[in-house]
């Protein structure tokens, strides 16, 4: 298992904004009106978006506004990986998948990159800007090597291509996300292997059809 | 030989815009035939969908393989004082596996028909879909989706169907282990991801102790079109007891890897010859293939030859289908280092609840990377291959087994490597001790 603690300098106090707090709102509609708590998850998560990481003050005004004792969000806090207990790069937090999948396409060489250009894994750069981890598997393998940079997967990655998105980054722009090789999403390079008859694109399957092995309807009683 | 099953053609898919070269849209999912005749489906019943589902043969997408029709007629006939529940997974964390994403991105409204059809089948008025953190932009996409179906009244309060039904999106923070169907509930409830002891099982008290079922994502989205063209369309595709159709996600050293939707029970070098450009550097490189995402034990290239890709036949080489996640390894994959990167991952996504998972994943990783160094001595690896057996089937869930299979897989067909790299490195380290030695 991976231990995680929350960050040795906190922050004095934690307000949510205006809009992350409607979202909060929406988010605990979706659950049964004495299950507030489902919605921790995803309010930690907009937390995090509002701050760039998850803070002790922050967990605190969670508990608070889901009625949880501190300890039962702190819990979830460090068990999930994808919470950021301390501050990260300003401009791009840069998680590279690791896992088998992609390292046999190449994932140590993204690594190799990441380390070149920003520094030491899992420590924020000199400048602030930018903080690299390696993750585990991020369900994108047909589309290897990749990495999650912020909330997008850019995938079918070489060094060039991320060492010319992490200066992108650092000039400020957005570079696109998806893949890098000149593919769509994930079809075999060079052009699908299937899908490729007109007729399912012609509407022909939204005519009405008969539903095989229909009831066969009872006498009207 | 090869040819016998041949391989799907377009007119069978289920997944036509896998690609998202269309409009992902309702518009566009409806001109694909989705949404076509739901009301009809609905109007034969409860019991006509499950015997349906079942007499197509679908077993469930996620992993395991057992009978979807099967699993919804485990839920309570009657709905008491509990709501019923159903929650789709779509936590896809599985190494190797993409398949579901593609579906949320691309084909959303599949999923979105599929879940009211099954809560309908067990008389749920609430679906939860579970996505996995990572999968920011498949949440929006499903969350537009979803809101489409809401607009055009097809789901929500007194919809076009006659089925009161919600759908709401669900997202977890980065834990592998959330796809475990009960941790995936404690999650969804706001706890850790733990998995729950069962019995009792989710049917009888899952979602806040309601009968729930946990279904996988393309198991819930074939159903609409399984409906549609009937059970005997899905189940004449594949082996017996295999049927269907299936995406299957290839990774690791082909040509082109990608998604595919194919027939089940493929041979497995046509799957690759066909969509994939074949291995590179051609057939005879390959070296091994994990074929069903990263649990299952690896097979050599010798038995990939006539292997048809389907649960059965897997299963008889001691290995799966699991998420159909091949991962492909050619002559130049360093099997050892690759089986200890998955130790690491294992290692690393192990709840910590059992303590043969919890210490014995981090036990195992660290043995597999002296493995990879050769720094151990041989004997050790009839060890490591007993600590797998006690690690295995000795926890609440399945992560334990999972962590153990790999290795297993490794050394079952791949122990001379294993051997001869602690010959090596032996050998070298002799020759400096011997130095040392003679020089006191």
């Amino acid at each position: 298992m991976s231990v995680r603690r929350l960050a040795k300098e906190q922050p004095e106090s934690f307000a949510f904004k205006p809009e992350t707090l409607e979202k909060a709102n929406w988010w605990i509609a979706k659950y049964p009106d004495n299950r507030r708590q489902s919605a921790v998850i995803p309010i930690l998560w907009l937390v995090q978006k509002q701050e760039g990481w998850v803070s002790e003050p922050a967990i605190s005004a969670i508990a608070k506004m889901l009625g949880m004792a501190q300890i039962r969000v702190y819990e979830v806090a460090t068990f999930y990986t994808m919470f950021m207990l301390e501050p990260v790069g300003s401009a791009a937090l840069i998680q590279v998948c690791g896992t088998t999948p992609c390292m046999l396409r190449g994932s140590d060489k993204l690594m190799e990159v990441c380390k070149s250009k920003i520094g030491a894994k899992d420590k924020l750069s000199a400048d602030g800007k930018f903080t690299w981890q390696e993750v585990e598997c991020l369900g994108a393998c047909t589309n290897a090597p990749m990495a999650q940079i912020n909330d997008y997967f850019y995938e079918d990655l070489t060094p060039e291509n991320l060492a010319q998105i992490i200066d992108d980054f650092a000039a400020g722009k957005s570079p696109k996300a998806g893949p890098y090789n000149g593919r769509h999403t994930s079809e075999p390079i060079g052009g699908a292997t299937s899908l490729l008859d007109p007729k399912l694109y012609d509407g022909s399957a939204s005519k009405p059809v008969k539903i095989p092995n229909a009831p066969v309807p009872e006498a009207n009683a | 030989m090869a040819k016998t099953l041949g391989i799907l053609e377009d007119k069978d898919r289920i997944f036509t815009n896998l690609y998202g070269f269309q409009d992902w849209g309702l518009e566009g999912a409806k001109q694909r035939g989705c949404w076509n005749a739901t009301k009809d489906i609905l109007s034969y019943g409860r019991e006509w969908i499950i015997t349906n589902v079942k007499n197509s043969g679908l077993r469930g997408r996620g992993g395991a393989g057992f009978s979807t029709g099967l699993k919804w007629s485990f839920m309570p006939k009657e709905v008491k004082d509990r709501p019923h529940y159903l929650v789709v997974n779509a936590d896809e964390s599985e190494p190797g596996t993409c398949k579901d994403r593609e579906i949320m991105r691309h084909d959303p409204h599949l999923l979105i028909e599929g879940c009211l059809i099954a809560s309908f089948a067990m008389q749920a008025h609430a679906c939860y879909i579970y996505l996995r953190g990572e999968y920011v932009f498949e949440r929006e996409r499903l969350e537009a989706a979803v809101k489409q179906a809401y607009e055009a009244k097809l789901i929500g309060k007194n919809n076009v169907h006659g089925w009161d039904f919600d759908v709401y999106v669900h997202h977890g923070a980065g834990a592998y282990i959330c796809g475990e169907e009960t941790a995936l509930l404690e999650s969804l409830e706001g706890k850790k991801g733990q998995p729950r002891l069962k019995p009792p099982f989710p049917a009888g008290a899952g979602l806040y102790g309601c009968p729930t079922t946990v279904n996988n994502v393309e198991s819930i989205a074939v159903v609409g079109t399984i409906l549609r063209r009937g059970a005997e369309w899905f189940a004449s595709f594949g082996a017996p007891n295999n049927t269907g159709t299936k995406l299957f996600c290839i990774s690791g050293h082909v040509e082109r890897p990608c998604n595919v939707e194919e027939a089940m029970s493929i041979p497995f070098r046509q799957l690759i010859e066909d969509h994939c450009g074949g291995i590179r550097g051609g057939w005879g490189n390959l070296k091994a293939v994990i074929p069903g995402g990263s649990s299952v034990p690896m097979i050599p290239a010798e038995q990939c030859e006539n292997l048809p890709m389907d649960f059965d036949s897997l299963r008889a080489l001691r290995s799966g289908l699991g998420t159909a996640a091949v991962i492909v390894m050619d002559k130049s994959t360093d099997l050892i280092r690759a089986i200890a990167r998955l130790s690491y991952f294992y290692k690393h996504e192990s709840c910590g609840q059992c303590t043969p998972c919890r210490e014995g994943t981090g036990w195992m990783w660290r043995v597999m990377e002296r493995m990879v160094k050769g720094d151990a001595d041989p004997s050790e690896i009839d060890m490591l291959l007993e600590v797998t057996t006690q690690v295995e089937g000795h926890t609440i869930c399945a992560l334990g087994d999972a962590a153990a299979w790999p290795i297993q897989g490794l050394i079952r067909h791949f122990r001379h490597e294993i051997e001869d790299r602690i010959t090596l490195y032996r050998s070298r380290k002799s020759n400096v001790a011997g130095h040392s030695i003679a020089a006191e």
